[in-house]
Protein backbone atom coordinates (compact mmCIF):
# COMPACT_ATOMS: atom_id res chain seq x y z
CA UNK A 1 0.00 0.00 0.00
CA UNK A 2 2.63 2.38 1.14
CA UNK A 3 4.31 1.45 -2.57
CA UNK A 4 1.48 2.23 -4.31
CA UNK A 5 1.05 5.35 -2.94
CA UNK A 6 4.32 6.81 -3.54
CA UNK A 7 4.04 5.26 -7.19
CA UNK A 8 1.22 7.23 -7.58
CA UNK A 9 2.52 9.96 -5.91
CA UNK A 10 5.66 10.47 -8.16
CA UNK A 11 3.42 9.38 -11.29
CA UNK A 12 1.27 13.19 -10.08
CA UNK A 13 4.10 14.67 -9.81
CA UNK A 14 5.88 14.17 -12.89
CA UNK A 15 2.53 14.70 -15.08
CA UNK A 16 2.33 18.40 -13.28
CA UNK A 17 6.23 18.84 -14.39
CA UNK A 18 5.36 19.46 -18.50
CA UNK A 19 9.48 20.20 -18.72
CA UNK A 20 10.89 17.61 -17.53
CA UNK A 21 8.62 15.22 -19.48
CA UNK A 22 9.48 17.14 -22.52
CA UNK A 23 12.85 16.25 -21.72
CA UNK A 24 11.86 12.66 -21.25
CA UNK A 25 10.00 11.91 -24.41
CA UNK A 26 10.46 15.00 -26.55
CA UNK A 27 14.48 15.29 -26.52
CA UNK A 28 15.14 11.28 -27.38
CA UNK A 29 13.57 12.08 -30.43
CA UNK A 30 14.54 15.28 -31.03
CA UNK A 31 18.61 14.11 -30.95
CA UNK A 32 17.72 10.44 -32.92
CA UNK A 33 16.09 12.85 -35.84
CA UNK A 34 19.06 14.86 -35.63
CA UNK A 35 21.17 11.78 -36.03
CA UNK A 36 19.16 9.86 -38.76
CA UNK A 37 20.17 13.36 -40.98
CA UNK A 38 23.74 13.21 -40.19
CA UNK A 39 24.66 9.32 -40.61
CA UNK A 40 21.50 8.29 -42.31
CA UNK A 41 22.58 8.84 -45.62
CA UNK A 42 25.02 6.22 -47.88
CA UNK A 43 27.87 8.52 -47.98
CA UNK A 44 28.20 11.07 -49.77
CA UNK A 45 29.73 11.26 -53.29
CA UNK A 46 33.49 11.87 -53.58
CA UNK A 47 34.74 14.34 -56.32
CA UNK A 48 37.10 13.31 -58.52
CA UNK A 49 39.28 15.31 -60.93
CA UNK A 50 41.09 13.91 -63.66
CA UNK A 51 43.65 15.39 -66.34
CA UNK A 52 45.18 13.36 -69.21
CA UNK A 53 43.77 10.43 -68.63
CA UNK A 54 42.79 7.70 -71.48
CA UNK A 55 39.61 7.53 -72.29
CA UNK A 56 38.94 3.71 -71.18
CA UNK A 57 39.89 4.79 -68.19
CA UNK A 58 37.49 8.07 -67.65
CA UNK A 59 34.61 5.88 -68.61
CA UNK A 60 35.23 3.17 -66.20
CA UNK A 61 35.26 6.05 -63.68
CA UNK A 62 32.17 7.60 -64.52
CA UNK A 63 30.11 3.87 -64.75
CA UNK A 64 31.47 4.25 -60.86
CA UNK A 65 29.43 6.32 -58.16
CA UNK A 66 32.54 9.11 -58.23
CA UNK A 67 31.86 12.40 -59.52
CA UNK A 68 34.50 12.63 -62.17
CA UNK A 69 35.47 16.21 -63.99
CA UNK A 70 38.17 16.65 -66.78
CA UNK A 71 40.86 18.89 -66.75
CA UNK A 72 43.04 20.14 -69.58
CA UNK A 73 45.90 20.13 -67.51
CA UNK A 74 47.22 19.02 -64.34
CA UNK A 75 48.31 22.39 -62.83
CA UNK A 76 44.41 23.49 -63.37
CA UNK A 77 43.37 20.54 -61.33
CA UNK A 78 45.62 20.70 -58.53
CA UNK A 79 44.96 24.76 -57.83
CA UNK A 80 41.81 23.19 -57.56
CA UNK A 81 42.44 20.20 -55.45
CA UNK A 82 44.33 22.66 -53.10
CA UNK A 83 41.53 24.96 -52.84
CA UNK A 84 39.38 21.71 -51.62
CA UNK A 85 37.16 21.85 -54.71
CA UNK A 86 38.04 18.34 -55.43
CA UNK A 87 38.43 15.60 -53.08
CA UNK A 88 41.01 13.70 -55.44
CA UNK A 89 43.10 13.96 -58.41
CA UNK A 90 43.85 11.07 -60.65
CA UNK A 91 46.98 11.13 -63.14
CA UNK A 92 48.73 9.47 -65.57
CA UNK A 93 52.49 9.61 -66.21
CA UNK A 94 54.07 7.02 -68.14
CA UNK A 95 52.00 4.59 -68.40
CA UNK A 96 51.35 4.33 -64.24
CA UNK A 97 48.26 5.90 -62.61
CA UNK A 98 48.67 8.27 -59.48
CA UNK A 99 45.72 9.21 -57.40
CA UNK A 100 46.59 12.40 -55.17
CA UNK A 101 44.26 12.53 -52.05
CA UNK A 102 42.76 15.50 -50.69
CA UNK A 103 43.76 14.06 -47.64
CA UNK A 104 42.55 16.07 -44.88
CA UNK A 105 38.88 14.48 -44.31
CA UNK A 106 39.67 10.43 -43.94
CA UNK A 107 35.89 9.73 -44.47
CA UNK A 108 36.38 11.13 -48.23
CA UNK A 109 39.32 9.87 -48.73
CA UNK A 110 37.73 6.73 -48.16
CA UNK A 111 34.92 7.03 -50.21
CA UNK A 112 37.75 8.25 -53.16
CA UNK A 113 39.47 4.78 -52.26
CA UNK A 114 35.79 3.06 -52.50
CA UNK A 115 35.49 4.68 -56.14
CA UNK A 116 38.27 3.62 -57.51
CA UNK A 117 38.71 0.37 -56.60
CA UNK A 118 35.07 0.18 -58.07
CA UNK A 119 36.53 0.92 -61.30
CA UNK A 120 39.44 -1.56 -60.68
CA UNK A 121 36.54 -4.07 -60.56
CA UNK A 122 34.70 -3.07 -63.60
CA UNK A 123 38.06 -2.75 -65.69
CA UNK A 124 39.00 -6.24 -64.79
CA UNK A 125 37.63 -9.23 -66.21
CA UNK A 126 34.91 -10.78 -65.18
CA UNK A 127 36.67 -14.40 -64.69
CA UNK A 128 36.54 -14.05 -60.61
CA UNK A 129 33.26 -11.90 -60.19
CA UNK A 130 31.72 -13.10 -56.60
CA UNK A 131 27.80 -12.72 -56.41
CA UNK A 132 27.58 -10.66 -52.92
CA UNK A 133 25.62 -11.64 -50.58
CA UNK A 134 24.60 -10.55 -46.52
CA UNK A 135 24.22 -12.53 -43.39
CA UNK A 136 23.09 -10.42 -41.69
CA UNK A 137 21.87 -6.68 -42.69
CA UNK A 138 21.18 -5.27 -46.56
CA UNK A 139 23.23 -3.42 -49.36
CA UNK A 140 23.34 0.16 -48.60
CA UNK A 141 22.94 0.02 -44.91
CA UNK A 142 23.82 2.98 -43.20
CA UNK A 143 25.97 3.79 -39.77
CA UNK A 144 22.37 5.13 -38.79
CA UNK A 145 20.80 1.64 -39.10
CA UNK A 146 24.08 -0.07 -37.49
CA UNK A 147 24.71 1.88 -34.29
CA UNK A 148 20.92 3.00 -33.81
CA UNK A 149 19.86 0.00 -32.04
CA UNK A 150 22.79 1.53 -29.40
CA UNK A 151 21.47 4.66 -29.45
CA UNK A 152 17.65 3.52 -28.62
CA UNK A 153 19.34 2.27 -25.56
CA UNK A 154 21.51 4.99 -24.83
CA UNK A 155 18.88 7.47 -24.29
CA UNK A 156 16.83 5.32 -22.74
CA UNK A 157 19.77 5.37 -20.25
CA UNK A 158 20.97 8.55 -19.85
CA UNK A 159 17.79 10.53 -19.58
CA UNK A 160 15.83 8.06 -17.22
CA UNK A 161 19.48 8.23 -14.77
CA UNK A 162 19.28 11.97 -14.73
CA UNK A 163 15.66 12.55 -13.84
CA UNK A 164 15.70 9.45 -11.38
CA UNK A 165 18.87 10.73 -9.33
CA UNK A 166 17.51 14.65 -9.96
CA UNK A 167 13.99 13.89 -8.22
CA UNK A 168 15.47 11.36 -5.45
CA UNK A 169 18.03 13.96 -4.51
CA UNK A 170 15.08 17.00 -4.70
CA UNK A 171 13.36 14.53 -2.26
CA UNK A 172 16.51 14.66 0.29
CA UNK A 173 17.32 18.34 -0.08
CA UNK A 174 13.56 19.04 0.32
CA UNK A 175 13.31 17.86 3.33
CA UNK A 176 10.55 15.35 2.59
CA UNK A 177 12.78 12.38 2.12
CA UNK A 178 13.39 13.13 6.20
CA UNK A 179 9.62 13.52 6.73
CA UNK A 180 9.43 10.19 4.33
CA UNK A 181 11.34 8.55 7.07
CA UNK A 182 9.59 10.06 9.96
CA UNK A 183 6.44 7.53 9.07
CA UNK A 184 6.60 3.96 9.36
CA UNK A 185 7.90 3.35 5.67
CA UNK A 186 10.50 0.90 5.12
CA UNK A 187 13.73 1.64 3.25
CA UNK A 188 12.61 -1.38 0.85
CA UNK A 189 9.26 0.25 0.26
CA UNK A 190 10.70 3.59 -0.30
CA UNK A 191 13.37 2.07 -3.17
CA UNK A 192 10.55 0.38 -4.94
CA UNK A 193 8.37 3.00 -4.70
CA UNK A 194 10.46 4.98 -6.42
CA UNK A 195 11.20 1.77 -8.92
CA UNK A 196 7.23 1.70 -9.51
CA UNK A 197 6.89 5.54 -10.62
CA UNK A 198 9.60 5.71 -12.16
CA UNK A 199 9.52 2.57 -14.19
CA UNK A 200 6.27 3.40 -15.72
CA UNK A 201 7.60 6.65 -17.30
CA UNK A 202 10.82 4.63 -18.27
CA UNK A 203 8.49 2.22 -20.23
CA UNK A 204 6.32 4.74 -22.15
CA UNK A 205 10.03 6.74 -22.86
CA UNK A 206 11.85 3.12 -24.24
CA UNK A 207 8.49 2.05 -26.37
CA UNK A 208 8.07 5.92 -27.76
CA UNK A 209 12.02 5.91 -28.72
CA UNK A 210 11.83 2.32 -29.96
CA UNK A 211 8.92 3.15 -31.71
CA UNK A 212 9.53 5.83 -33.59
CA UNK A 213 13.09 4.73 -34.74
CA UNK A 214 11.55 1.75 -36.15
CA UNK A 215 8.12 3.26 -37.84
CA UNK A 216 9.21 6.74 -38.18
CA UNK A 217 13.12 6.78 -39.29
CA UNK A 218 13.18 3.37 -40.72
CA UNK A 219 15.82 2.21 -38.58
CA UNK A 220 16.99 -1.39 -39.67
CA UNK A 221 15.11 -4.20 -37.84
CA UNK A 222 14.78 -7.95 -38.38
CA UNK A 223 13.95 -9.15 -34.74
CA UNK A 224 10.77 -8.93 -32.36
CA UNK A 225 9.44 -5.39 -31.21
CA UNK A 226 8.98 -7.06 -27.66
CA UNK A 227 12.05 -7.65 -27.22
CA UNK A 228 13.47 -4.33 -27.78
CA UNK A 229 11.17 -3.25 -25.25
CA UNK A 230 11.90 -5.90 -22.99
CA UNK A 231 16.23 -4.92 -23.08
CA UNK A 232 15.27 -1.19 -23.14
CA UNK A 233 13.15 -1.69 -19.93
CA UNK A 234 15.68 -3.56 -18.08
CA UNK A 235 18.23 -0.67 -19.22
CA UNK A 236 15.93 1.81 -17.86
CA UNK A 237 15.45 0.16 -14.32
CA UNK A 238 19.52 -0.11 -14.28
CA UNK A 239 19.99 3.57 -15.02
CA UNK A 240 16.59 3.81 -12.36
CA UNK A 241 18.25 2.36 -9.53
CA UNK A 242 21.93 3.38 -10.13
CA UNK A 243 20.36 6.79 -10.58
CA UNK A 244 18.85 7.24 -7.25
CA UNK A 245 22.64 5.27 -5.86
CA UNK A 246 24.62 7.72 -6.66
CA UNK A 247 22.21 10.69 -5.96
CA UNK A 248 23.37 9.71 -2.40
CA UNK A 249 26.06 10.86 -3.10
CA UNK A 250 25.28 14.22 -4.31
CA UNK A 251 25.08 17.19 -2.59
CA UNK A 252 23.12 19.17 -5.45
CA UNK A 253 21.61 18.95 -8.68
CA UNK A 254 24.85 20.24 -9.97
CA UNK A 255 26.74 17.28 -8.52
CA UNK A 256 24.17 14.75 -10.10
CA UNK A 257 25.57 16.46 -13.50
CA UNK A 258 28.89 15.54 -12.82
CA UNK A 259 28.36 12.30 -12.68
CA UNK A 260 27.53 12.19 -16.53
CA UNK A 261 31.27 11.81 -17.57
CA UNK A 262 31.89 9.62 -14.84
CA UNK A 263 29.36 6.96 -15.37
CA UNK A 264 27.50 7.93 -18.79
CA UNK A 265 30.45 9.25 -21.00
CA UNK A 266 32.59 5.90 -20.53
CA UNK A 267 29.85 3.96 -21.26
CA UNK A 268 29.11 5.09 -24.32
CA UNK A 269 32.56 4.78 -25.46
CA UNK A 270 31.96 1.46 -24.52
CA UNK A 271 28.62 0.31 -25.38
CA UNK A 272 29.34 -0.63 -29.15
CA UNK A 273 28.71 3.15 -30.65
CA UNK A 274 32.76 3.11 -31.01
CA UNK A 275 34.56 -0.07 -32.62
CA UNK A 276 36.51 -2.03 -29.57
CA UNK A 277 38.68 -4.15 -31.41
CA UNK A 278 41.54 -2.42 -31.19
CA UNK A 279 41.42 -1.91 -27.52
CA UNK A 280 44.02 -2.99 -25.65
CA UNK A 281 42.66 -6.21 -24.28
CA UNK A 282 42.93 -5.48 -20.52
CA UNK A 283 40.75 -2.44 -21.43
CA UNK A 284 38.52 -4.42 -22.87
CA UNK A 285 37.42 -5.84 -19.64
CA UNK A 286 36.21 -2.92 -18.38
CA UNK A 287 32.91 -2.59 -20.76
CA UNK A 288 31.53 -6.10 -18.54
CA UNK A 289 31.21 -3.50 -15.77
CA UNK A 290 29.05 -1.41 -18.11
CA UNK A 291 25.15 -1.87 -18.28
CA UNK A 292 25.04 -0.01 -21.48
CA UNK A 293 27.41 -2.69 -23.29
CA UNK A 294 24.67 -5.55 -22.31
CA UNK A 295 22.15 -3.65 -23.44
CA UNK A 296 24.05 -2.35 -26.40
CA UNK A 297 25.08 -5.95 -27.62
CA UNK A 298 21.33 -7.42 -27.15
CA UNK A 299 19.49 -4.36 -29.13
CA UNK A 300 21.74 -4.86 -31.90
CA UNK A 301 21.60 -8.45 -31.73
CA UNK A 302 17.92 -8.40 -31.91
CA UNK A 303 17.62 -5.45 -34.63
CA UNK A 304 20.03 -6.39 -36.89
CA UNK A 305 20.93 -10.14 -36.53
CA UNK A 306 17.27 -10.65 -35.84
CA UNK A 307 18.20 -13.06 -32.42
CA UNK A 308 15.32 -14.10 -30.65
CA UNK A 309 15.22 -14.77 -26.78
CA UNK A 310 17.86 -17.49 -26.44
CA UNK A 311 20.23 -14.89 -28.25
CA UNK A 312 20.50 -12.23 -25.58
CA UNK A 313 19.36 -14.07 -22.39
CA UNK A 314 22.89 -13.61 -20.81
CA UNK A 315 22.80 -10.18 -21.58
CA UNK A 316 18.96 -9.28 -19.80
CA UNK A 317 20.44 -11.97 -16.85
CA UNK A 318 23.18 -9.68 -16.35
CA UNK A 319 20.81 -6.42 -16.92
CA UNK A 320 18.33 -7.96 -14.54
CA UNK A 321 21.83 -8.39 -11.68
CA UNK A 322 22.76 -4.72 -12.20
CA UNK A 323 19.13 -3.70 -11.55
CA UNK A 324 18.89 -5.62 -8.10
CA UNK A 325 22.27 -4.95 -6.89
CA UNK A 326 21.49 -1.65 -7.43
CA UNK A 327 18.32 -1.14 -5.70
CA UNK A 328 19.68 -3.12 -2.66
CA UNK A 329 22.46 -0.95 -2.53
CA UNK A 330 20.00 1.99 -2.33
CA UNK A 331 18.11 0.09 0.49
CA UNK A 332 21.57 -0.14 2.39
CA UNK A 333 22.40 3.64 1.34
CA UNK A 334 19.07 4.92 2.67
CA UNK A 335 20.32 4.27 6.35
CA UNK A 336 22.21 7.60 5.96
CA UNK A 337 18.37 9.18 6.29
CA UNK A 338 17.28 6.59 9.09
CA UNK A 339 19.44 4.24 10.63
CA UNK A 340 16.28 1.69 10.72
CA UNK B 1 -6.61 7.83 21.63
CA UNK B 2 -7.42 8.94 25.05
CA UNK B 3 -4.51 8.15 27.25
CA UNK B 4 -5.47 6.81 30.53
CA UNK B 5 -2.11 6.94 32.86
CA UNK B 6 -3.38 3.74 34.81
CA UNK B 7 -4.02 1.28 32.52
CA UNK B 8 -1.80 -1.62 32.31
CA UNK B 9 0.62 -1.06 29.54
CA UNK B 10 2.03 -3.21 27.16
CA UNK B 11 4.93 -5.41 27.83
CA UNK B 12 7.70 -5.02 26.30
CA UNK B 13 11.52 -6.78 26.91
CA UNK B 14 12.92 -3.28 26.90
CA UNK B 15 10.30 -1.37 28.70
CA UNK B 16 11.99 0.86 31.66
CA UNK B 17 9.10 3.62 31.35
CA UNK B 18 6.91 4.48 34.51
CA UNK B 19 3.54 4.02 33.67
CA UNK B 20 2.76 7.90 33.04
CA UNK B 21 6.01 8.44 31.10
CA UNK B 22 5.53 8.94 27.16
CA UNK B 23 9.36 9.99 26.82
CA UNK B 24 12.30 9.37 28.64
CA UNK B 25 16.09 10.29 27.45
CA UNK B 26 18.53 9.04 29.88
CA UNK B 27 22.32 10.04 29.46
CA UNK B 28 21.84 10.84 25.75
CA UNK B 29 24.70 12.68 23.49
CA UNK B 30 24.77 13.49 20.14
CA UNK B 31 28.22 14.95 18.21
CA UNK B 32 28.86 15.58 14.56
CA UNK B 33 32.18 14.98 13.95
CA UNK B 34 34.68 17.11 16.94
CA UNK B 35 31.14 19.30 17.43
CA UNK B 36 29.43 18.01 20.58
CA UNK B 37 25.23 19.10 20.24
CA UNK B 38 23.93 17.54 22.81
CA UNK B 39 25.65 16.57 25.95
CA UNK B 40 24.07 13.47 28.60
CA UNK B 41 20.81 15.46 28.82
CA UNK B 42 18.08 13.49 30.88
CA UNK B 43 14.86 14.09 30.89
CA UNK B 44 10.99 12.89 31.21
CA UNK B 45 8.26 13.72 29.64
CA UNK B 46 5.19 12.54 30.98
CA UNK B 47 1.88 10.99 29.43
CA UNK B 48 -0.70 13.92 28.49
CA UNK B 49 1.22 17.20 29.30
CA UNK B 50 2.36 19.68 26.86
CA UNK B 51 5.73 20.20 27.18
CA UNK B 52 8.22 23.13 25.29
CA UNK B 53 11.30 22.88 24.71
CA UNK B 54 12.71 26.33 24.86
CA UNK B 55 16.22 27.73 23.99
CA UNK B 56 18.15 29.42 21.26
CA UNK B 57 18.61 28.74 17.53
CA UNK B 58 21.85 26.44 17.62
CA UNK B 59 21.02 25.25 21.09
CA UNK B 60 20.47 21.58 20.00
CA UNK B 61 16.50 21.51 19.73
CA UNK B 62 15.81 20.24 16.59
CA UNK B 63 18.50 17.61 17.09
CA UNK B 64 16.72 16.62 20.65
CA UNK B 65 13.50 15.82 18.62
CA UNK B 66 15.20 13.96 15.68
CA UNK B 67 16.96 11.65 18.53
CA UNK B 68 13.72 11.30 19.82
CA UNK B 69 11.41 10.19 16.69
CA UNK B 70 14.44 8.12 15.66
CA UNK B 71 15.36 9.68 12.03
CA UNK B 72 18.56 10.64 13.97
CA UNK B 73 20.62 8.20 16.29
CA UNK B 74 22.30 9.13 19.51
CA UNK B 75 25.55 8.56 20.04
CA UNK B 76 25.39 7.47 23.42
CA UNK B 77 22.69 7.19 26.15
CA UNK B 78 18.97 5.72 26.04
CA UNK B 79 15.70 6.92 24.44
CA UNK B 80 12.17 5.17 25.47
CA UNK B 81 9.26 7.00 23.79
CA UNK B 82 5.69 4.96 24.09
CA UNK B 83 7.50 1.83 25.48
CA UNK B 84 9.67 1.26 22.33
CA UNK B 85 13.04 1.53 22.95
CA UNK B 86 14.07 4.02 20.14
CA UNK B 87 14.90 3.56 17.07
CA UNK B 88 11.74 1.60 16.36
CA UNK B 89 9.43 1.26 12.63
CA UNK B 90 6.32 0.78 14.83
CA UNK B 91 6.95 3.94 17.54
CA UNK B 92 6.68 5.80 14.07
CA UNK B 93 2.94 5.18 13.29
CA UNK B 94 2.15 6.49 16.72
CA UNK B 95 4.20 9.95 16.67
CA UNK B 96 2.96 12.62 14.52
CA UNK B 97 5.70 14.48 13.36
CA UNK B 98 6.20 18.39 12.19
CA UNK B 99 9.91 19.35 10.89
CA UNK B 100 11.00 22.36 11.53
CA UNK B 101 11.21 23.51 7.53
CA UNK B 102 7.82 22.57 5.88
CA UNK B 103 8.46 18.98 4.02
CA UNK B 104 5.69 19.39 1.35
CA UNK B 105 5.21 18.42 -2.19
CA UNK B 106 4.92 21.25 -4.15
CA UNK B 107 3.32 19.91 -7.35
CA UNK B 108 0.26 17.83 -5.43
CA UNK B 109 -2.41 19.56 -4.07
CA UNK B 110 -3.21 20.14 -0.41
CA UNK B 111 -5.30 17.16 -0.26
CA UNK B 112 -3.15 14.86 -2.22
CA UNK B 113 -0.11 15.74 0.16
CA UNK B 114 -2.27 14.39 2.80
CA UNK B 115 -3.56 11.80 1.17
CA UNK B 116 0.19 10.51 0.40
CA UNK B 117 0.96 11.09 4.22
CA UNK B 118 -2.20 9.06 5.04
CA UNK B 119 -1.33 6.37 2.80
CA UNK B 120 1.51 6.29 5.02
CA UNK B 121 0.47 5.21 7.72
CA UNK B 122 -1.84 3.00 6.09
CA UNK B 123 -5.14 5.33 6.33
CA UNK B 124 -7.49 4.29 3.71
CA UNK B 125 -11.17 4.92 2.14
CA UNK B 126 -13.78 6.52 3.90
CA UNK B 127 -11.46 6.50 7.37
CA UNK B 128 -9.02 8.65 5.53
CA UNK B 129 -11.35 11.10 3.86
CA UNK B 130 -12.99 11.85 7.14
CA UNK B 131 -9.57 12.13 8.98
CA UNK B 132 -7.74 14.99 6.11
CA UNK B 133 -11.41 16.82 6.67
CA UNK B 134 -10.66 16.92 10.01
CA UNK B 135 -6.84 17.65 9.88
CA UNK B 136 -7.63 20.33 7.38
CA UNK B 137 -10.56 22.20 9.26
CA UNK B 138 -8.53 22.06 12.86
CA UNK B 139 -5.83 24.01 10.97
CA UNK B 140 -8.55 26.32 8.71
CA UNK B 141 -7.48 25.07 5.32
CA UNK B 142 -10.33 23.18 4.61
CA UNK B 143 -11.26 25.59 1.43
CA UNK B 144 -7.70 25.13 -0.09
CA UNK B 145 -7.57 21.94 0.01
CA UNK B 146 -7.84 21.71 -3.68
CA UNK B 147 -4.99 23.69 -4.73
CA UNK B 148 -1.15 22.91 -5.19
CA UNK B 149 1.20 23.89 -2.44
CA UNK B 150 3.78 25.63 -4.57
CA UNK B 151 0.72 28.17 -4.62
CA UNK B 152 0.29 28.51 -0.89
CA UNK B 153 1.99 31.32 1.43
CA UNK B 154 4.69 30.11 3.98
CA UNK B 155 1.98 30.37 6.85
CA UNK B 156 -0.29 28.03 4.50
CA UNK B 157 2.42 25.55 4.47
CA UNK B 158 3.03 25.37 8.09
CA UNK B 159 -0.63 24.93 8.56
CA UNK B 160 -0.67 21.78 6.21
CA UNK B 161 2.73 20.82 8.27
CA UNK B 162 0.85 20.63 11.06
CA UNK B 163 -2.47 18.85 9.83
CA UNK B 164 0.16 16.17 8.11
CA UNK B 165 1.07 15.56 11.75
CA UNK B 166 -2.43 15.57 12.98
CA UNK B 167 -3.87 12.82 10.24
CA UNK B 168 -3.44 9.87 12.28
CA UNK B 169 -4.50 11.32 15.50
CA UNK B 170 -1.24 10.20 17.06
CA UNK B 171 -0.48 9.62 20.51
CA UNK B 172 2.67 11.93 20.79
CA UNK B 173 2.69 15.25 18.34
CA UNK B 174 6.38 15.99 18.11
CA UNK B 175 5.86 19.79 16.53
CA UNK B 176 9.75 21.99 15.67
CA UNK B 177 8.85 25.28 15.56
CA UNK B 178 4.85 24.93 15.39
CA UNK B 179 4.04 28.66 14.63
CA UNK B 180 7.11 30.25 13.15
CA UNK B 181 5.33 32.49 10.23
CA UNK B 182 1.93 32.17 11.44
CA UNK B 183 -0.19 35.54 12.23
CA UNK B 184 -1.29 35.83 15.30
CA UNK B 185 -4.85 35.02 14.65
CA UNK B 186 -4.34 31.86 13.17
CA UNK B 187 -1.44 31.10 15.68
CA UNK B 188 -4.38 31.53 18.60
CA UNK B 189 -6.35 29.21 16.65
CA UNK B 190 -3.74 26.75 16.58
CA UNK B 191 -2.61 26.93 20.30
CA UNK B 192 -6.47 26.31 20.85
CA UNK B 193 -6.31 22.89 18.89
CA UNK B 194 -2.95 21.93 20.80
CA UNK B 195 -4.72 22.53 23.80
CA UNK B 196 -8.23 20.73 22.87
CA UNK B 197 -5.80 17.75 21.89
CA UNK B 198 -3.96 17.75 25.07
CA UNK B 199 -7.14 17.70 26.70
CA UNK B 200 -8.34 14.29 24.54
CA UNK B 201 -4.97 13.19 26.08
CA UNK B 202 -2.30 13.44 23.44
CA UNK B 203 1.52 14.00 24.66
CA UNK B 204 2.57 17.21 22.90
CA UNK B 205 6.46 18.07 22.74
CA UNK B 206 7.22 20.97 20.96
CA UNK B 207 10.35 23.37 20.35
CA UNK B 208 9.62 27.48 20.35
CA UNK B 209 11.73 30.12 20.95
CA UNK B 210 8.47 32.67 21.69
CA UNK B 211 8.25 32.94 25.54
CA UNK B 212 4.81 33.53 25.64
CA UNK B 213 4.35 30.23 23.84
CA UNK B 214 6.33 28.72 26.81
CA UNK B 215 4.25 30.35 29.12
CA UNK B 216 0.97 28.05 27.89
CA UNK B 217 3.13 25.03 28.28
CA UNK B 218 2.57 22.66 31.28
CA UNK B 219 6.48 22.33 31.51
CA UNK B 220 8.88 23.67 29.78
CA UNK B 221 12.82 22.71 29.51
CA UNK B 222 15.24 25.21 28.95
CA UNK B 223 18.10 24.20 26.75
CA UNK B 224 21.49 25.79 25.69
CA UNK B 225 24.36 24.92 23.96
CA UNK B 226 23.46 21.31 23.95
CA UNK B 227 22.37 21.14 27.70
CA UNK B 228 19.43 21.47 29.70
CA UNK B 229 19.85 24.03 32.35
CA UNK B 230 16.02 23.69 34.02
CA UNK B 231 13.19 21.91 33.24
CA UNK B 232 9.84 23.07 35.12
CA UNK B 233 6.41 23.99 35.37
CA UNK B 234 6.41 28.67 33.91
CA UNK B 235 5.21 29.16 37.55
CA UNK B 236 8.17 26.94 38.93
CA UNK B 237 11.37 28.31 36.73
CA UNK B 238 10.18 31.83 37.48
CA UNK B 239 9.65 31.01 41.12
CA UNK B 240 12.62 29.26 41.55
CA UNK B 241 15.03 32.66 39.75
CA UNK B 242 13.08 35.33 41.24
CA UNK B 243 12.31 36.02 37.52
CA UNK B 244 9.04 37.79 36.53
CA UNK B 245 9.25 36.63 32.89
CA UNK B 246 10.09 33.20 31.44
CA UNK B 247 12.39 35.38 29.71
CA UNK B 248 13.97 36.81 32.45
CA UNK B 249 14.10 33.30 34.07
CA UNK B 250 15.88 31.82 30.94
CA UNK B 251 18.41 34.64 30.93
CA UNK B 252 19.19 33.91 34.78
CA UNK B 253 19.68 30.39 34.16
CA UNK B 254 21.94 30.73 31.06
CA UNK B 255 24.79 32.36 33.46
CA UNK B 256 25.06 29.36 35.77
CA UNK B 257 25.31 26.79 33.50
CA UNK B 258 25.63 22.76 35.30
Amino acid sequence: MRVRALSVRIFRQFMRDKRTLALLFVAPLFILTLVYCIFGGTGSVPKIGTAGLPDTISGALRASSADIVSYDSEAAARAELTDRKLDALLTVSDGKPTLLLEGSDPSRSRAVMLAVSAMQRTTAADVFKPQIEYLHGKPGMSSFDAFGPVMIGFFSFFFVFLLAGVAFLRERTTGTMERLMATPIRRHEVVLGYLGGFGLFAIMQSALVACFAIYALGMYMTGSIWLILLVNLLLTLTALTLGTLLSAFAGSEFQIIQFVPIVIVPQAFFSGLFPLDGMSPWLHKLTYAMPLYYGGDALRDIMIRGEGFGGIAVDVGVLLGFSLLFAALNVVALKKQRAI
Amino acid sequence: MADRPNEERRDSMSTVLEPQDAIKLEGVSRSFGDRTILKEISLRIRRGELFGLLGPSGSGKTTLIKLMTGIDAADGGRITVLDYRVPSLPLLGKIGYMAQSDALYGELTAKENLMFFGAMFELRGARLAERIADALATVGLSQDAGKLVSRFSGGMKRRLSLAVALLHEPELLILDEPTVGIDPALRVSIWASLLALRERGTTILLTTHVMDEAERCDRIGLIRDGSLTAVGSPADLKANTGAGTIEEAFIRLGGERP
